[in-house]
């Protein structure tokens, strides 16, 4: 039969008259009407429910765990956050913690956080489509939907969204944003925070404008041209210039260099100790002294670096610095630059001297090479301008002649939420912002080599960090309602008042010590020292400060203050820096009896054991991770020590001392022993 | 249209074809080993602690040793690992002094990770090395830095340059946490009121100072995870399990 004759023969047999028609179209009719239930009845959410019943028969709690199943589709709904979230549909035992040994999904439970699913959802955390209900549609991008899920690795920028206030659970979030501000990001790029707070940076990027006293044409070339071979910890970028960018940027740095002082370089500045190894050692041994690696580092002969990361890094400054700058910068740093965080020591000539013969001797004629300039013609100098404007030099630096330039560099304040259909893809990296942002941080200008982004040298983690922090700069964080955002701290702009205030300035005391909220973390905070302290000690302490805690390796340095100096300072941290919550004399060490110390030293051996961590009697204690307290009896106050052992943390947040919630009784009794402990005793020489 | 601008429009097509192709560029030709060893070792890398997804701080170094134990230059190392562990890169010839390194970012859930690092023998045999890496996940995080302001001056006999040990000049030595033999015998509850009480209250020593009033609940909890995660060998809690295994 022919096919002609095969579909007259089918088209009469199914439409052969009004009663097969019927037949046929209901039979069509009723087949269509189950494609519906049938697709319901095939959906992927429904196997892996059905996989989950399955899993959970087998365990020993199944009744329990088949009781609190919710088959169907399940949705969170927070219209407030824009979240609508069915992830539990298939994520079926988020909070089903006995089912912590599973390892497959989405069957697992979710690890403990502080927040509730309830409450935020999963994708505001977790990305990728919350409203999908397949694999591929709620954690892959698809042509509709185009937000992936976020790889776990990045996972603490979501936190980022709300929490400014760096949680202890987010190291890298809070890495990342230090970076962010440690590296000069913000300084080109705008990047505005939940609230609007604008990140503001913290490096101290150096003012140019009187780089030529400071240093030579050949130093900057060099610099320029790979500022990590100078210090490897430098937080300058490479910008990848040619030796003729380089060449005409040197000279119009020296040309709009203008003198620091009014009048000539340095007054009678001090010769550099003679360079003998005698001279070198007593420089080196000031160097020591004066704990200038509390904040320089140095790379010692194996090459690692040894020292703070306050300061730059000294490994090759004899390379830089000229000599007459360096002393008069020794002699009094706040003169070439009032804002920097470098102390006012008051060396004499001959400290001075001694220094400048050490630190001279720390060069490294590799790093400048054969370099040497004559003096640049006219038209490289303007052409070294025009590049110093192109590049952006002014948005880190102060340089005469060029304004700092505004918003030189995109804003990133949501970048976490470009979307991928606006963003081109260098070739080899994977399609997905994370990628993305990790490749511009890592290589800007494998995106095109007319990028002005310069190659910062980061580490791994850095770049996680980074990509981190930027992943918080979502759309959803700008709206995050307000009851929901954690602030940051408040930055603190504190100043001490009068003659005192401008010598705290002047010893850079910030640098290290914090005071009402303004100041670093190397050091103890300072702000209720009035109450703590005896005013005798602390003038001595501060002419010549000793070791107190033993295990650290960064310490107060010998700032050769005058008797005077020392008396203003005393008497205004003994007046000002007061706690209200009590009286520093409300406890009389007269009062106590040698009863009372008997029974302080019992506890403090003891019940307590202090000796873990203090050094009371240096024959038998040991332990070094608190101050020792050989003389604690005339450096501190009863009170003090009494409301200390009571609640260490209420008067110095962050401190190592736990809280230990004494009795008074208790406390009392090791005040007393405390307070009798006062001249060293002698260290007697272990015979064995 | 003239020919010129045919041409041109053909080379571009030509080139917007093959620079698509070039974006799905087949994986590189398999690798070749030049040499096989009989045998390989891990030289570093193990036991490394960090958070989910996070790239391990110090690279994953194995050798290939031949029968005599010398190093094998050129032999291929394969590295292969459950879950969503990323290895850069997951296979190479060794070096000339027998040893291959690859980076390692861990997968995207808290636990252990066992690398299989394998190196195929001449003789078809294959020699494998298990390395082990710890991933931590939120909770454990926040024990990790929780141990490191309070605990780890301690409970860690090492010192570094910023941070010098008090271990030794304590008479109860106290353990360290990666002591599974020790720290795997106590429970949740008593490890809980062990950092809670201090060592006085539950009858060990009084160096043990009370850190209930210092960390809140949920930090110490934080910190028992932490605890749990770095054991060394791991800690199997008692509880609920599957009564298929």
């Amino acid at each position: 039969m022919s096919l002609g004759g095969k579909i007259a023969a089918a088209r009469r047999l199914l439409f052969g008259d009004s009663a097969r028609t019927f037949g046929t179209l209901s039979v069509v009719l009723l087949a269509l009407l189950a494609v519906v239930p049938a697709k319901d009845y095939f959906r992927e959410w429904r196997t892996y429910q059905k996989g989950y019943l399955r899993l959970v028969s087998k365990r020993s709690d199944a009744t329990s765990l088949a009781r609190r199943f919710e088959p169907g589709v399940q949705q969170v709904w927070l219209p407030e956050l824009g979240v609508v979230d069915r992830c539990a549909t298939c994520h079926v035992a988020l909070k089903e913690s006995s089912l912590a040994d599973v390892k497959t999904q989405p069957f697992r439970p979710h690890p403990s956080i502080p927040h509730n699913l309830s409450d935020f959802g999963c994708a505001f955390c977790h990305r990728g489509q919350g409203a999908a209900t397949t694999v591929e549609e709620a954690h892959r991008s698809t042509k509709s939907w185009e937000e992936p899920i976020l790889p776990a690795r990045y996972l603490e920028s979501s936190c980022g969204q709300c929490h400014l206030d760096r949680p202890a659970g987010t190291p890298l979030l809070n890495q990342g944003r230090d970076t962010l501000a440690q590296y000069g990001c913000v300084r080109c790029h705008t990047i505005k925070t939940l609230g609007g707070v604008t990140l503001a940076g913290t490096d101290d990027p150096p003012s140019l404008a009187h780089i030529a006293e400071k240093t030579s044409r050949e130093w900057i070339a060099a610099w320029l041209k790979n500022p990590q071979a100078y210090a490897a910890s430098a937080t300058m970028p490479n910008f990848q210039l040619p030796d003729e960018d380089i060449r005409d940027i040197s000279a119009f740095l020296m040309a709009q260099s203008t003198p620091y002082r009014a009048g000539t370089a340095a007054e009678t500045a001090p010769a550099a100790a003679a360079a003998d190894a005698a001279a070198q050692q007593e420089g080196a041994s000031l160097y020591g002294e004066s704990f200038c690696a509390s904040c320089h580092a140095t790379q010692n002969a194996a090459g690692t670096l040894v020292g703070g990361t306050l300061g730059p890094e000294l490994t090759r400054v004899g390379s830089k610095v000229k000599t007459a700058w360096l002393a008069d910068w020794l002699r009094n740093p706040k003169v070439y630059d009032p804002e920097t965080k470098m102390p006012h020591y008051r060396l004499d000539s001959k400290q001075i001297g001694l220094l400048l013969g050490f630190l001279g001797g720390k060069t490294d004629s590799d790093f400048l090479g054969n370099r040497h300039f004559d003096a640049a013609p006219k038209a490289e100098i303007e052409h070294g301008q025009k590049l110093v404007i192109e590049r952006g030099c002014a948005a880190c630096h102060d340089i005469n002649g060029v304004k700092k330039p505004d918003d030189f560099a995109p804003e990133l304040t949501l970048v976490g939420s470009r979307p991928l259909a606006k963003i081109l893809f260098a070739p080899g990296v994977p399609e997905t912002l994370p990628d993305y942002i990790a490749a511009k941080i890592r290589q800007p200008r494998s995106f095109g080599n007319a990028l002005k982004m310069p190659q910062y040298t980061l580490a791994p983690q850095q770049v996680d960090g980074l990509v981190t922090a930027l992943l918080a700069q979502t759309e959803g964080a700008q709206t995050v309602p307000a009851r929901l955002r954690v602030a940051a701290r408040r930055p603190s702009d504190y100043h001490a008042a009068g003659k005192a205030g401008q010598l705290i300035e002047d010893m850079s005391c910030f640098s290290c010590h914090t005071i009402n909220g303004r100041g670093g973390d190397m050091a103890p905070e300072l702000t209720w020292e009035g109450t703590s302290v005896q005013r005798a000690w602390l003038v001595n302490f501060l002419k010549n400060p000793n070791t107190l805690r033993p295990a650290l390796i960064r310490r107060m340095p010998k700032f050769n203050v005058t008797d005077a100096e020392a008396s203003t300072l005393a008497d205004y941290i003994m007046t000002v820096y007061q706690t209200p919550a009590f009286d520093r004399d409300a406890l009389d060490g007269a009062h106590f009896t040698a009863a009372d110390g008997e029974r302080g030293k019992e506890l403090f051996y003891g019940k307590y054991a202090c000796q873990s961590c203090h050094i009371v009697d240096p024959n038998q204690d040991k332990g070094y991770i608190g101050p020792t307290l050989t003389q604690v009896g005339v450096r501190l106050n009863a009170a003090w020590i009494f409301h200390w052992l009571k609640n260490a943390q209420s008067l110095r947040p962050g401190t190592l001392e736990p809280v230990w919630n004494m009795s008074d009784d208790d406390a009392r009794a090791i005040a007393a022993f405390l307070m009798a402990q006062k001249t060293a005793p002698r260290a007697e020489a272990a015979r064995k | 249209m003239n020919r010129s601008g045919l041409a041109g429009m053909i080379a571009a097509l030509a080139l917007a074809v093959t620079g698509a192709c070039g974006r799905h560029a087949a994986a590189p030709a398999e690798l070749q080993p030049k040499a096989y060893g009989a045998a390989i070792v891990l030289v570093s890398g193990e036991k490394q602690v960090a958070g989910v997804g996070a790239a391990l701080d110090q690279p994953v170094v194995v050798q290939v040793n031949d029968a005599k134990g010398a190093p094998v230059p050129g032999a291929l190392v394969r590295l292969a690992a459950a879950g969503s562990v990323r290895f850069l890169p997951d296979r190479g010839l060794t070096g000339s002094d027998g040893q291959f390194t690859a980076g390692v970012s861990l997968g995207s859930s808290a636990g252990r990770y066992q690398i299989v690092a394998s190196t195929a023998g001449g003789s078809g045999k294959r020699a494998e090395v298990r390395v082990e890496e710890i991933a931590l996940g939120y909770r454990e995080t926040l024990g990790q830095q929780i141990n490191a302001i309070h605990c780890i001056r301690c409970h860690d006999s090492e010192s570094t340059p910023e941070r010098v040990s008090n271990h030794d000049n304590l008479k109860a030595q106290p353990h360290s946490f990666t002591e599974g033999a020790i720290m795997n015998s106590m429970s949740d509850a008593a490890l809980v009121a062990m950092i809670g009480h201090g060592g006085a209250a539950l009858n060990k020593s009084a160096e043990m100072p009370p850190y209930g009033n210092t960390l809140t609940p949920a930090e110490i909890d934080a910190l028992v995870a932490f605890i749990r995660a770095v054991a060394d060998p791991p800690y199997r809690p008692q509880g609920v399990f599957d009564a298929s295994n």
